[in-house]
This record gives C-alpha cells, sequence and structure tokens, in this order.
C-alpha cells in the first residue's frame, strides 16, 4: 500500500496576511476619484457638495491672495499657546496629584466634578473675564487641554511600578529626584495618550471659539463662507484643519518615537 | 561593620481586618565579610525580614542597625527579585545611578562604571536598554548597579529565582567570584536550598506562621569551589537538614495557597 501524504497546513495564515503597501494609497485616490465622478456627473448640486478639483483650485487662489495663511497663523497662535499652557500646567499638577496623597484627596474631588463640563459652556464666562481679544480663546483651548493630560498623568503616575521607586530610593533618590528620574519617564508613555487626546480636543474648541468670536482663524473663515454660501472656500477650510489635525498627530508621534527610545 | 537584626517583629492587617504576625522574634547578626543565606518555604516572611534590613518597610518591634567605629551613613545595595533596572535608563546609567545620585563626580561614575560592568561581565552591553536583555543580562546589571555604590551590606532578594535554572547555576558561580574579589557583607534570600548550602556562611532557616528562625546552620566548607566531588557527601548532609526543617510548612504551604 502507498503511504499516504498529509501536509499539515499554517491552519491561522490569516492572522498574518501581507498586505502591500500601496492600498492604503489607493483608498484614498479612490474615494477622491469617486467624489470627484459624483460631481462632474452632477449627481450632487456643487452648492452641496463641490468638486474636489474646484476645491483646490479655490484653495490655492486662497493661497496665492495670502488669505489662508492670515487665518492659519491666527488659528496656530491660539491653538499652539493653548495646547502648550494646557500642557505644562497638565503634567505638572499631575505629578504632584499622583505623588502626594494629601494634594489626591485635598485636589481630585475639584478636578473630577469640573472634568465633565463641556468646555465650550465656559466660554461666556471666560469672554466675561477676559474680553474678546486672543485671551478667551487660548484660555478655553489650556482649559479644555489641561483636563485630559492631568488625569493622563495622574493615572500614569499611579501605574508606575513601586518596585522601581524602591530601586531609586535604595540608590539614593530624594523625593525630586524619584519624581524627575523615576514617576516622570515612567509616567510619559501614560502621558503621551493623554497628550494626542488633548489634540482633538484643541482642535475642537479652537474652532468652537472662533466661530463664536473671532475675525480671524481657520474656524470663522469657515462661518463665514458657510454664511455666503461659498462652498468651495468652506471646504477648503474644513480640509486645512484635517490637515492640521493629522500634522498635530504626527509630530506628537514623531516626538513620542524621540522621547520614549526604551518602548 | 557589623549589621545586627534585634528583636525584630512584624505584624500585619490582612484584608479581613485580622491581625497577622508575619516576623516574630528575629535576632541575628551578619558579620563583616560575612555572607548570610536565609532559606525558607513561601510565605515565611523572609522576603518582608529583608525589606526590613533594606529599609523598605519598618518593624512593628524590635530594630536594625549597623555597629562599628565608623561614624557614618551605612550605604546599602540592594538587589531586586524583580531586578528593577529602569527601562528608560540603559546599562551603564542603571549601573551608575547610585554613584549619580550620591554626587560622584562624572569621572568617578566612568571608572567606577566600568569596573563593576567588567566585573559581572557586561562588557559591550553599556549601550543597551535592559529591554533588549536577557534575564540573566538584566540581573548581572542589576547586581552590577548594587556593587557599584560599594555598599557596607548588600541584599540580594531571590536574585536568580527568575532565571532558567541553566542560567541560575552560571549565576551562581560568577556571583561567587564577584563575592570573593569584594568580600562585601551580604544577606541573600533564597527557597532554593542548594543554592543556599553553595553560597553562605551561615544559613538562617526561617519557619511559618509566624515567621522564626527554626535554625541558624554554620556550613563548615570551603567558600569556594563546594561543588567539587570532594565535598559531594558533607554538601548532601547540608541539604538534607535543611530541607527536613522546612519540608513540613512547605507542604503546609502548598495546600494553603
Amino acid at each position: 500500500m502507498a503511504a499516504v501524504k498529509q501536509v499539515i497546513k499554517n491552519r491561522v495564515a490569516f492572522l498574518d496576511q501581507k498586505v502591500p503597501p500601496y492600498i492604503p494609497v489607493l483608498g484614498i485616490t479612490g474615494l477622491l476619484l469617486i467624489w470627484e465622478l459624483i460631481c462632474r456627473l452632477n449627481i450632487v448640486p456643487p452648492l452641496f457638495l463641490p468638486a474636489p478639483t474646484a476645491i483646490v483650485a479655490d484653495g490655492w487662489q486662497m493661497i496665492s491672495s495670502g488669505e489662508l495663511f492670515r487665518h492659519l497663523m491666527a488659528s496656530l497662535t491660539r491653538i499652539l499657546g493653548g495646547y502648550a499652557i494646557g500642557t505644562v500646567l497638565g503634567i505638572t499638577v499631575g505629578l504632584i496629584l499622583g505623588f502626594s496623597k494629601w494634594a489626591d484627596a485635598i485636589f481630585t474631588p475639584i478636578v473630577y466634578s469640573i472634568y465633565p463640563i463641556p468646555k465650550i459652556a465656559l466660554l461666556p464666562l471666560i469672554i466675561l473675564w477676559f474680553g474678546i481679544g486672543e485671551m478667551p480663546k487660548v484660555a478655553i483651548i489650556a482649559l479644555g487641554v489641561f483636563f485630559p493630560v492631568l488625569i493622563n498623568t495622574f493615572s500614569g503616575v499611579k501605574n508606575v511600578d513601586p518596585i522601581l521607586i524602591k530601586a531609586a530610593v535604595t540608590f539614593g533618590s530624594n523625593h525630586l529626584n524619584v519624581i524627575r528620574k523615576v514617576i516622570l519617564p515612567g509616567a510619559l508613555p501614560t502621558i503621551f495618550a493623554g497628550l494626542k487626546l488633548a489634540a482633538g480636543t484643541a482642535l475642537l474648541l479652537l474652532v468652537s471659539a472662533e466661530m463664536i468670536a473671532a475675525q480671524y482663524g481657520i474656524g470663522a473663515m469657515v462661518l463665514h463662507y458657510g454664511n455666503l454660501m461659498i462652498t468651495t472656500k468652506l471646504m477648503a477650510g474644513v480640509l486645512l484643519l484635517s490637515l492640521l489635525g493629522l500634522l498635530f498627530n504626527r509630530g506628537l508621534q514623531w516626538l513620542e518615537r524621540r522621547l520614549i527610545p526604551w518602548k | 561593620m557589623r549589621v545586627v537584626v534585634d528583636n525584630v517583629e512584624k505584624t500585619f492587617i490582612d484584608s479581613k481586618k485580622r491581625e497577622v504576625t508575619a516576623l516574630e522574634n528575629i535576632n541575628f547578626s551578619i558579620e563583616e565579610q560575612e555572607f548570610v543565606v536565609l532559606v525558607g518555604p513561601s510565605g515565611c516572611g523572609k522576603s518582608t525580614l529583608l525589606n526590613i534590613v533594606g529599609g523598605l518597610l519598618s518593624p512593628s518591634k524590635g530594630e536594625v542597625y549597623f555597629e562599628g567605629k565608623e561614624q557614618k551613613n551605612p550605604k546599602l545595595g540592594i538587589v531586586f527579585q524583580e531586578i528593577a533596572l529602569l527601562p528608560w535608563r540603559n546599562v551603564y546609567e542603571n549601573v551608575i545611578y547610585g554613584l549619580e545620585e550620591s554626587g560622584a563626580s562624572k569621572q568617578e561614575q566612568k571608572v567606577k562604571g566600568k569596573h563593576y560592568i567588567d566585573m559581572v561581565g557586561l562588557t559591550g552591553f553599556e549601550k543597551a536598554f535592559p529591554k533588549q536583555l536577557s534575564g540573566g543580562m538584566k540581573q548581572r546589571a542589576g547586581i552590577a548597579r548594587a556593587l557599584a555604590v560599594e555598599p557596607d551590606l548588600l541584599l540580594m532578594d531571590e536574585p536568580f529565582s527568575a532565571l532558567d535554572a541553566q542560567t541560575r547555576t552560571i549565576m551562581q558561580e560568577e556571583l561567587l567570584t564577584i563575592w570573593d574579589r569584594t568580600r562585601l557583607s551580604t544577606l541573600y534570600v533564597t527557597h532554593n536550598i542548594q543554592e543556599a548550602v553553595y553560597l553562605a556562611d551561615r544559613v538562617i532557616v526561617l519557619s511559618r506562621h509566624p515567621g522564626h528562625i527554626k535554625k541558624i546552620i554554620k556550613i563548615e566548607l570551603p567558600k569556594m569551589g563546594r561543588d567539587q566531588e570532594k565535598y559531594r557527601s558533607q554538601f548532601e548532609r547540608y541539604s538534607q537538614e535543611i530541607w527536613s526543617l522546612i519540608r513540613h510548612d512547605a507542604e503546609e504551604a502548598l495546600k494553603e495557597a
């Protein structure tokens, strides 16, 4: 009788499928093509959804006239300023709350009662406090960034392995150095999760604040062209926002890789 | 300097709010250049005791002190079971951590760092992060970090228990060689009887419920080369003696968990 050969095959091959690197590009160009086609065939009127080429054409015109740049700079200053302030405060307070049981007991209930307030609801109050200049917009972004960063820093600190703290103290670290050399780096991965979360919040608050009270800024621009029913220019603003969000995220990813090389 | 553990007792409050005595009536000393091994079944409080000696836990009663001629702050070096290298520091930066914190000059850090990295056999791995090292290599770095502060007392908490058997054997031999060069007073915790007999000048056998000293056994064998054929029967006798002291407790411990 001839031997029967029964080969055993990898039955979990579906877990590691190989995808060619050009596929993601294909997805996005496919979407743009379909979009363009729908507009060219007049299935949707251009007032509701202008073609990508029309958006690019009008966008280019806004760039060369300097209009887009002016709005972009106004928005960038606000968001970067607010983000920086919120981040620095959030990390600092998070470290303190995480390290000191006393500070934790006193301030954490306060933090958790303010945290759920949608920050944009505070804008009228903040405008009352700071007037209608740049301050309230920066402040509202800082406030929106502060909480997620604080809460992530706090939980990052709590998740630092106590044995590392014991080791550091054994080898002579004082409290400040324990925070600086053990707790801060140990919490850094979680802090970055907070930073990414806060980036989304910052963008949201930026646009909302600019729509409520601003002359310049991408939010104001989008609202302006919406009121005038110039959809192409409105869409140019929206695409710029998407680009901004993408850039923000990429920047943070890059920073994360730089600052956390041990992961 | 000599280290004295004087009448140490440790009680905990357990999850059911009952008071549990983990250690009771612990009295012993570690002489200068002496290698003392604490051995006992799981749950006998040997790690608790080491933590108390290491200043990471306070005793409920009694005290631990250094006794000597000089009036200086005694330095401790601890090798942790969990290794506890800082993941964001490379081998060199981890090894010199204690020197950095004691304010040693960069030059001194460099010289001592290199010296102890060479001693544990990590030359060439200075720039590696802990994550990139095997378990055995990580613990070498942990040992180098503890040696680098040139401690008055070296504490080792089951340093090789997470390693595979072959690596452990090699590490035990290397530890002995290192100890022979540095002659540090050492308190070593293990549940491995062979390891205890192989390394110790004196073995302190702990017992459970509550943790107390059952017997202190002096190992009357030359410090180096106890694994040689001619010492085999004596080695076995010591191991047997310790095992017979622990066996009952170990079986009880098994039933609890």
